[in-house]
């Protein structure tokens, strides 16, 4: 099977069940992905595939074959991704930060979709959880990068 | 040991007190961040997975392991037999099993343990397992454990004064309520990798609170010594109390593995086994009774608090030993006898969790508050004020476990909330509100927090820092303490920088090794800045002094004039860059090197007579939140919050506001969303984030205003006069659970406060059909 990843076509040998989230993680070695739940309701895992802010922990790797998969290892090499990652930095977002990688993804696929988002649009979409209680920052980190575009 | 800390702290500068972001921030937000599951994985890697008990309480009779053996890609299975040394990972009493023996004590509780070549490999085959059991008697509950006479130790009785006060007292208010414990739910979840090292060594990753303490268990349990094993962590991905204790099962399951195959061997639980095989937060049970006079001022108050504390002693007792400090709040207890009860069931064994038995106590406290201004029909602040501690000498100033208090600033700061926040008019317009509305409740509320800073078991305040300064300047900062994400490599380093006069660039924040900094305290207790910050500057202070020699000689002056700032060093005509001083210490043969240690002065505590001054300070904040109530679903929504938080002169506004913050929403969660349910037989059903709900973004306040409070420095010699602020501000989340007790009481006009924590909506109708006399619905519907 062949995967593109972050711009790279890859040959995957993975069962074609297999989750994304371990095809990353554990074939291709991008560890930015986080597993967090394994069922899809914490966002940790969260990749964009075709701009889409996908849940990899529950996305069968054989249904992404052929889709365009990025990761946070990549997010910078997107303008609006540069933009989401400097205003998590700005804004002083992460604590633990495990979960911000699925956060920033969700974020750069949001704005990818809706460059001004209003507060309901951006409660909508991030939805991810966070242990630490971030959500203030968050929010104020997606307006910011929203403002900058 | 209080001579290691200078008799007053250092001047702060620009590097202290300062909005520094994390150090790790621009590697969480690029997912280059390693964690102990993202470190590249040794070669021949081994991975594990327990089978488990499916029974709450029983004996084993026989265990068949045959068909696990024979499962594909199985290396290895191992059971208590094969422990080299002590079956124990518990943190004092010696009753927690890696593996159990001949009788189970909870339902999930490890029984053997699979090594195979994945980890799904390892799963499928712990499914295998025969095991036959002859079931034991097994109470779930706090009802059954105290119907049984279940308990994990003594009853402690704190009291103080003469409690019979309560007969004449000319106001009775009495009442008992429950409230659930929390998971934790670290994002990133208990993680190990062990790796066997020559002669017997063993390096274990582990995602811990408590380094040493994995450490030592670990060395006990291979029987080799502790200088055999090293424990290694960068940073955990959440921890919250949930890594104090129970990481060494998960090391200890591990090490067991990577010893008898010589291979590297990972334990990474998946989410539903993390929730249902590590310990929560203690469930509570309180019963009061309040004697008040016409204001509301406590004349005697008798409390019992019963705990859920499972099924062995872990942190228990001094868990529910803070329950106890805490039961006070703000409040001065002039006749006071608080009975604990900590009961043993059969479920998994609960646990440090931010705060630690305080927010129970707390909360206990401020539930009576609010009942006797139902009873009174007072204004509760107003009962709350008229309880507050009094100034020092006003005999309203010694908490009931003797202890003094001498820096409450808890009226102050409820003053600048009450003020800020409008409580009374907005209070008014609330009972406007209500009046005109059938339906819809809304409620108000301002609580006070009191929360004391130090281990209460006194050896543990101790801590130790490594500090190099290479011959090119720069430095190498390492210290006992751990980064969960609350911030404690940032301003351990800022410390360290500033001693140095250096920008934060120059210090090199490494992992917390039990190689480098020896018998270190888990980081808890709020204390890892203050303890951890003291040691590192300590060590770097050493350092400084001796290249202050160093600069004198060469410039001919006195060491005292030596200034380093701004990466430079000053002293008499000489100005040199810091790397350029370094390099000629170095070829000078100075030691660049130096260990730090800091030990909390003043603190000391007899537990049999539970008096003394177990906390070198308190931490004081306040929060008023305003909600509104659906009483048709009991579903509600939080409004707004403001908050008031002392953190003393702050190291990191930045930090502690997010601290505050994070810390508010989870105690917000424990209190309204998060909801633990085990069924008849012990099992927990709520173990997966599809059924057990931690706040999201939808959940905080619509407006939320924070502040740190500018009147904040500590009057006790913190280092540069700063506060901790992991614990206390979770239990400005109080507010919310406090005003929905207000919505309820307004919707039904019960004069008697009827809401139980969590206050889900199954709670809050309960509650509201309690308050208008009828059935609530029904349990369990």
């Amino acid at each position: 099977m062949e995967l593109t990843i972050n711009g790279q076509t890859r040959q995957i040998d993975s069962e074609p069940d297999t989750p994304l989230l371990w095809v990353l993680r554990d074939e291709i070695g991008l560890t930015g992905v986080k597993y967090g739940c394994g069922v899809a309701q914490c966002g940790a895992c969260t990749v964009l595939v075709d701009g889409v802010a996908t849940r990899s922990c529950v996305t069968p790797v054989e249904s992404v074959e052929g889709a365009s998969v990025a990761t946070i290892e990549a997010v910078e090499e997107d303008e609006v991704g540069r933009r989401v990652v400097a205003a998590w930095v700005a804004e002083q977002t992460p604590q633990c930060g495990y979960c911000q990688s699925g956060q920033v993804m969700a974020a750069t696929a949001l704005l990818k979709e809706t460059p001004k988002p209003n507060d309901e649009e951006i409660a909508a979409a991030m939805t991810n959880l966070c242990r630490c209680g971030t959500y203030n920052a968050i929010a104020a980190a997606v307006r910011r990068a929203a403002a900058q575009g | 040991m209080a001579d290691s800390a200078p008799v007053s702290p250092p001047a702060s500068s620009t590097r202290v007190n300062a909005p520094i972001p994390h150090e790790s921030a621009k590697l969480h937000v690029s997912g280059r961040a390693l964690y102990a599951d993202d470190v590249a994985e040794p070669r021949n890697l081994l991975h594990l997975a327990f089978g488990k008990s499916t029974l709450a309480h029983a004996k084993i009779k026989s265990v068949d392991l045959s068909a696990v053996r024979a499962a594909p890609g199985v290396v290895g299975v191992y059971t208590a037999a094969d422990i080299p040394g002590a079956n124990n990972v518990a943190p004092f009493a010696g009753d927690d099993r890696i593996l159990a023996e001949d009788e189970v004590i909870f339902l999930g509780q490890p029984i053997f343990l699979v090594a195979a070549e994945s980890a799904t490999a390892a799963r499928k085959a712990a499914l295998l397992g025969k095991i036959e059991y002859e079931p034991l008697p097994a109470y779930v509950t706090i009802a059954e454990a105290r119907a049984a006479g279940s308990f994990i130790e003594a009853s402690q009785i704190m009291r103080r004064g003469d409690v019979s006060r309560l007969e004449s007292a000319p106001r009775r208010v009495s009442g008992r309520f429950e409230m659930g414990g929390q998971d934790h739910f670290y994002l990133e979840g208990q993680i190990a990798v062990a790796t066997p090292m020559e002669q017997g060594g063993m390096h274990i990753l582990s995602s811990t609170q408590h380094p040493s303490e994995v450490q030592h268990l670990v060395a006990h349990a291979l029987h080799v010594n502790s200088a055999d094993v090293v424990i290694e962590l960068r940073r955990m991905g959440g921890g919250f109390g949930g890594k104090e204790t129970q990481p060494a099962l998960f090391a200890a399951a591990a090490a067991l593995v990577a010893a008898k195959t010589g291979r590297p061997a990972k334990y990474r639980a998946d989410r539903d086994e993390d929730m249902e095989i590590t310990g929560k937060r203690h469930e509570f049970e309180i019963a009061y009774e309040a004697g008040v006079d016409e204001t509301g001022r406590l004349l005697a108050l008798k409390m019992d608090l019963a705990s859920r504390c499972g099924c062995s002693t872990d942190l228990s007792p001094a868990i529910n030993d803070r329950a106890l400090f805490h039961a006070d709040n703000c409040y001065f207890l002039e006749n006071v006898e608080l009975i604990s009860h900590r009961f043993k069931t059969h479920t998994v064994s609960n646990t440090a969790f931010r705060g630690f038995g305080g927010p129970q106590g707390m909360l206990a406290i401020e539930r009576v508050m609010d009942d006797i201004a139902l009873h009174l029909g007072l204004d509760p602040l107003a009962v709350r004020k008229a309880n507050f501690y009094g100034p020092p000498g006003s005999g309203r100033d010694v908490t009931q476990y003797q202890m003094p208090v001498t820096d409450f600033v808890a009226d102050r700061i409820v003053e600048d909330l009450r003020r800020r926040a409008d409580y009374e008019s907005r209070r008014a317009a609330v009972e406007v509100f209500n009046r005109e509305h059938p339906y819809l409740k809304r409620g108000i509320s301002l609580t006070p927090v009191k929360f004391g800073i130090s281990f209460t078991t006194t050896h543990l305040n101790q801590a130790g820092a490594l500090v190099h300064v290479y011959a090119d300047g720069s430095v190498h900062l390492n210290h006992g303490g751990t980064e969960m994400g609350q911030g404690l490599n940032t301003k351990v380093a800022q410390i360290t920088a500033d001693v140095f006069g250096l920008g934060l660039e120059s210090i090199r924040v490494t992992s917390t090794r039990t190689d480098k900094v020896p018998n270190t305290s888990a980081t808890a207790a709020s204390s890892g800045a203050d303890m951890n910050g003291w040691a590192a500057w300590n060590g770097a202070e050493t350092i400084r002094l001796r290249l202050a020699e160093v600069m004198a000689k060469k410039a001919g002056v006195p060491p005292e004039e030596a200034v380093f700032e701004g990466g430079r060093v000053r002293a008499g005509d000489l100005d040199l860059p810091f790397p350029e001083l370094c390099r000629l210490a170095y070829l000078a043969r100075t030691q660049l090197s130096a260990a730090g240690f800091y030990a909390t002065p003043k603190i000391h505590y007899d537990r049999a007579t539970h008096s003394g001054r177990p906390f070198l300070y308190f931490c004081y904040g306040a929060a008023v939140s305003e909600v509104v109530l659906d009483t048709f679903t009991g579903e509600f929504k939080t409004l707004r919050t403001d908050l008031i938080h002392d953190v003393g002169r702050s190291l990191n506004p930045a930090i502690d506001l997010g601290q505050v913050e994070g810390a508010f929403v989870q105690g917000v969660g424990w209190l309204t969303i998060e909801e633990l349910v085990y069924d008849a037989k012990g099992r927990l059903t709520t173990h997966a984030p599809s059924t057990y709900k931690i706040p999201c973004a939808s959940d905080r306040p619509e407006i939320l205003n924070m502040e740190l409070w500018r009147g904040g420095e500590n009057r006790e010699p913190t280092i540069h006069r700063s506060k901790a602020v992991g614990e206390p501000p979770f239990m400005l989340g109080i507010s919310v659970f406090s005003a929905l007790t207000h919505a309820v009481a307004s919707a039904t006009g019960a004069a008697c406060a009827t809401l139980e924590a969590p206050a889900t909506p199954e709670r809050i109708l309960k509650a509201l059909a309690a308050g208008r006399g009828e059935a609530g619905p029904r349990e369990g519907a």
